[in-house]
C-alpha cells in the first residue's frame, strides 16, 4: 500500500517538474489536451461504470464551454465566475433531464436514448442560437484587454495551461477515487444489479442515481470550459453534440472503465489516434476518428470489455498467484 | 405495532388481494400461510413499499405508510427478505451487509454500517470475512443472507417471504430456530410466509390464512390447522392432513 502511494508521488512529481525540464511546445500542447480530455473521461466513468451509459456529455461539455465563453464576451463576466456558472447550468440541466428517468425506472437503451436526444438538443440550440455562438462555425472568446490574462483565465504560456489542466486531472482522480470507496459505490453497483434490492436495503434508488449523475455532468462542464479557455476557439463539432459524446464512451471503454487510470490511458489512445491521422491524411481525414472509434468500440466490447488498462492490471494480479 | 385495514391490490382486473384486515402486537411471531398465488408475497410487498396499494391502509407503529417508498419504510423500521433470494452479485457478502447496514440504518456512520453487517452475519451463521464472495453460497447460505441484510437494516418488524423454500429438512428446522431466535434474543417482531405449514406451526404465536387473496382462517395453530376451510384449501393443493396433523404433533411435543 505505502509502495502504491510511493509510486503515485514520484510519478506526480515527475510530472509537475516536466514542463521546466521539457519545454517542446507541440508535445506540451498534445499533454495539455490529454490531460483535459482524460478529466472529461474520467466524468464520464464516473457514471458509465455503474452502467449509466450516457451519450448526453457532449451536451454537458457544450453548456460548460458555451456558456462560459458567452457569459464572458456579452456580459464581461470573469471566467472565474463564468465557469461555476456554466457548471451550475450543466448541473440542472442534467437533474432535470434525469430526474424523471430514475424516477419513473428509464434504464438501459432508452436511458442511452433519452441522453443522446439531450446531446442532440443541446446541438441544436448551438446551431440555431447563430447570431450569438457562431453556430457550426464555431466561436472565440474575446482576447483580454488589459495586459494580464488571470481575470480572463487566457494564458499565451503552455506551461501555465499544463499545470492547470494537471491540477483539475488530478483532482478529477481523486474525485474518483473518492467515490470508489464511498458507500455510494456499494449502492450504485447494488442499483445496476437490481433496483427493487437495493431500495429493500434502504437505498434511495433516484437520489443516489441523481448524486453520481450530477458530478459526472458537473465535472464535464467543467471540462468543456477549459478545453474552451484553452484553445480559445470552440465549436459544436469540438465539444459538443454526440460525436463528442460517442468519443468518451470509446476512450473509456478502451482505456478501461473500472480501474481510475483507465480514462487517462483512453485519452492517450483517441488524441494520439487523432493525431496520427490529422498529420498523415490532413483534412482528408476530417471524420475519420469516428469511424476508427466506432469499429475498435464494437471489437473492445466483445473481445476486451474491461478495457486495455483494466486487462493489463487483471493480468498482473493473477500472474504472481500462479507462480 | 401493524394495523392492516381493507388491504387490496388489483393487477389490471385481477384482485391478487382482496380486503385483508389484521393486525400484529409487538414481539410476535404471526405465520401468513396460504397456497402458490394466494397473494402472501404481494401483501409483503406492500408493507414494504415496493408496491402500491390499490387500496387500504397500513398504520406501521400509528403512522399511515401505505404507498410510501421503500427506503423510507426501512428506515422506520420494516426489514424484509425477497422469496427468490436477490444477492449483490457485485459485492462481497460483507459488503451486501453492510449496505444495508449503512442505507437501512439513515446512513449514520460507517463503522456503525460494519458493526451491523458483523452481527447481523454472525446471527445467521455467515462468515464474516469482508471479501468472501455470493457465488460460493448455495440455496441455504443465500437464504441466510437475504436475512442478515434485512437484519442489518435494524428492524423492529421483520418481513420473513418463504425462508423454507428449497431447503432440506434439516435446514428448514435451522432456519424456523433461528427466526425464534431473532424474535426472542433481539426482540424483533416478524410475519414469516410460508405456503407449507410444516415447521412454521411450532414457531409461530398466531396464523393467518389466504387463499385466493382473501383471509379465510386466524387464531392459533392448532385452531387454525384444525379449521374446516384450512384444511380444504391444503387438501386441494399440495399439502395433505397428515402434513398438518405432522406440524401439529411437533408443535404439542413443544419443541
Ligand atoms: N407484479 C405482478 N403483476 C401481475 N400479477 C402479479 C404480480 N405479482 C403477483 N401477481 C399475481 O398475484 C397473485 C399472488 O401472487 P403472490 O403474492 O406472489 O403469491 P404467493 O406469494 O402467495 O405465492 C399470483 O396470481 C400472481 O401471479
Ligand atoms: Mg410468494
Amino acid at each position: 500500500m505505502n509502495s502504491r502511494y510511493a509510486a503515485w508521488g514520484v510519478g506526480l512529481a515527475a510530472l509537475i517538474a516536466l514542463p521546466f525540464v521539457y519545454r517542446e511546445p507541440y508535445h506540451l500542447h498534445i499533454l495539455v489536451l490529454i490531460l483535459i480530455w482524460s478529466f472529461a473521461y474520467t466524468a464520464w466513468s464516473i457514471m458509465g461504470r455503474f452502467g449509466l451509459v450516457s451519450l448526453g456529455h457532449g451536451g454537458f461539455m457544450g453548456v460548460g464551454a458555451y456558456v462560459t465563453a458567452l457569459l464572458w464576451n456579452h456580459l464581461d463576466v470573469s471566467p472565474w465566475i463564468g465557469i461555476p456558472i456554466s457548471m451550475v447550468a450543466a448541473g440542472v440541466l442534467a437533474l432535470v433531464v434525469a430526474y424523471p428517468c430514475f424516477r419513473f425506472r428509464i434504464t438501459g437503451h432508452y436511458f442511452v436514448l433519452v441522453t443522446l436526444a439531450l446531446s442532440g438538443i443541446v446541438l441544436q440550440v448551438i446551431t440555431a442560437t447563430r447570431d450569438y455562438t457562431g453556430g457550426s462555425l464555431g466561436y472565440t472568446p474575446d482576447r483580454a484587454r488589459s495586459g494580464s490574462g488571470l481575470l480572463a483565465l487566457q494564458f499565451d504560456d503552455k506551461t501555465t495551461w499544463y499545470l492547470i489542466a494537471l491540477f483539475v486531472w488530478v483532482v478529477g482522480l481523486l474525485i474518483w477515487r473518492w467515490v470508489d470507496r464511498s458507500m455510494s459505490r456499494y449502492a450504485m453497483e447494488a442499483i445496476s444489479e437490481d433496483e427493487d434490492a437495493a431500495a429493500a436495503a434502504g437505498v434511495n434508488v433516484t437520489a443516489e442515481k441523481l448524486k453520481i449523475t450530477l458530478i459526472s455532468a458537473l465535472m464535464t462542464a467543467l471540462a468543456g470550459a477549459l478545453y474552451c479557455q484553452y484553445q480559445m476557439f470552440i465549436s459544436p463539432d469540438t465539444v459538443s453534440g454526440i460525436a463528442v459524446s460517442l468519443q468518451m464512451v470509446f476512450a473509456v471503454i478502451v482505456g478501461g472503465l473500472y480501474v481510475s487510470l483507465g480514462p487517462t490511458v483512453g485519452a492517450v489512445i483517441t488524441i494520439m489516434l487523432a493525431e496520427v491521422l490529422r498529420i498523415g491524411f490532413g483534412t482528408k481525414a476530417v471524420g475519420w476518428d469516428n469511424l476508427v472509434y466506432g469499429v475498435l468500440l464494437v471489437i473492445f466490447i466483445i473481445f476486451l470489455p474491461k478495457g486495455i488498462l483494466g486487462s493489463v492490471l487483471d493480468r498482473l494480479k493473477t500472474q504472481p498467484k500462479k507462480t | 405495532m401493524l394495523a392492516v385495514e381493507g388491504l387490496v391490490k388489483r393487477f389490471g382486473g385481477f384482485t391478487a388481494v382482496n380486503n385483508v384486515s389484521f393486525r400484529v402486537e409487538q414481539g410476535e411471531i404471526l405465520g401468513l400461510i396460504g397456497p402458490n398465488g394466494s397473494g402472501k408475497s404481494t401483501i409483503f410487498n406492500m408493507l414494504s413499499g415496493t408496491l402500491v396499494p390499490t387500496a387500504g391502509s397500513i398504520l406501521f407503529d400509528g403512522a399511515e405508510i401505505a404507498g410510501v417508498a421503500p427506503h423510507r419504510i426501512i428506515n422506520r423500521g420494516i426489514g424484509r427478505t425477497f422469496q427468490i433470494p436477490r444477492p449483490f452479485h457485485r459485492l462481497s457478502i460483507f459488503e451486501n451487509v453492510a449496505l444495508a447496514g449503512y442505507y437501512g440504518q439513515g446512513r449514520h456512520s460507517r463503522a456503525k454500517a460494519d458493526e451491523a453487517a458483523e452481527r447481523a452475519l454472525r446471527m445467521v451463521g455467515l462468515p464474516t470475512d469482508r471479501h468472501a464472495s455470493v457465488d460460493g453460497l448455495g440455496a441455504a447460505g443465500l437464504k441466510k443472507l437475504e436475512l442478515a441484510k434485512a437484519l442489518a437494516t435494524g428492524p423492529k418488524l421483520l418481513l420473513a417471504d418463504e425462508s423454507l423454500g428449497g431447503l432440506d429438512e434439516h435446514e428448514m428446522d435451522q432456519a424456523a430456530d433461528m427466526l425464534r431466535k431473532i424474535r426472542d434474543e433481539l426482540g424483533i417482531t416478524i410475519i414469516w410466509v410460508e405456503h407449507i405449514m410444516g415447521v412454521l406451526m411450532r414457531v409461530v404465536d398466531r396464523v393467518m390464512v389466504l387463499d385466493h387473496g382473501e383471509k379465510i382462517s386466524e387464531g392459533l395453530p392448532s385452531a387454525v390447522a384444525g379449521d374446516p376451510r384450512v384444511i380444504e384449501v391444503y387438501l386441494g393443493t399440495d399439502a395433505d392432513s397428515s402434513q398438518i396433523a405432522a406440524a401439529e404433533a411437533r408443535r404439542k411435543a413443544g419443541v
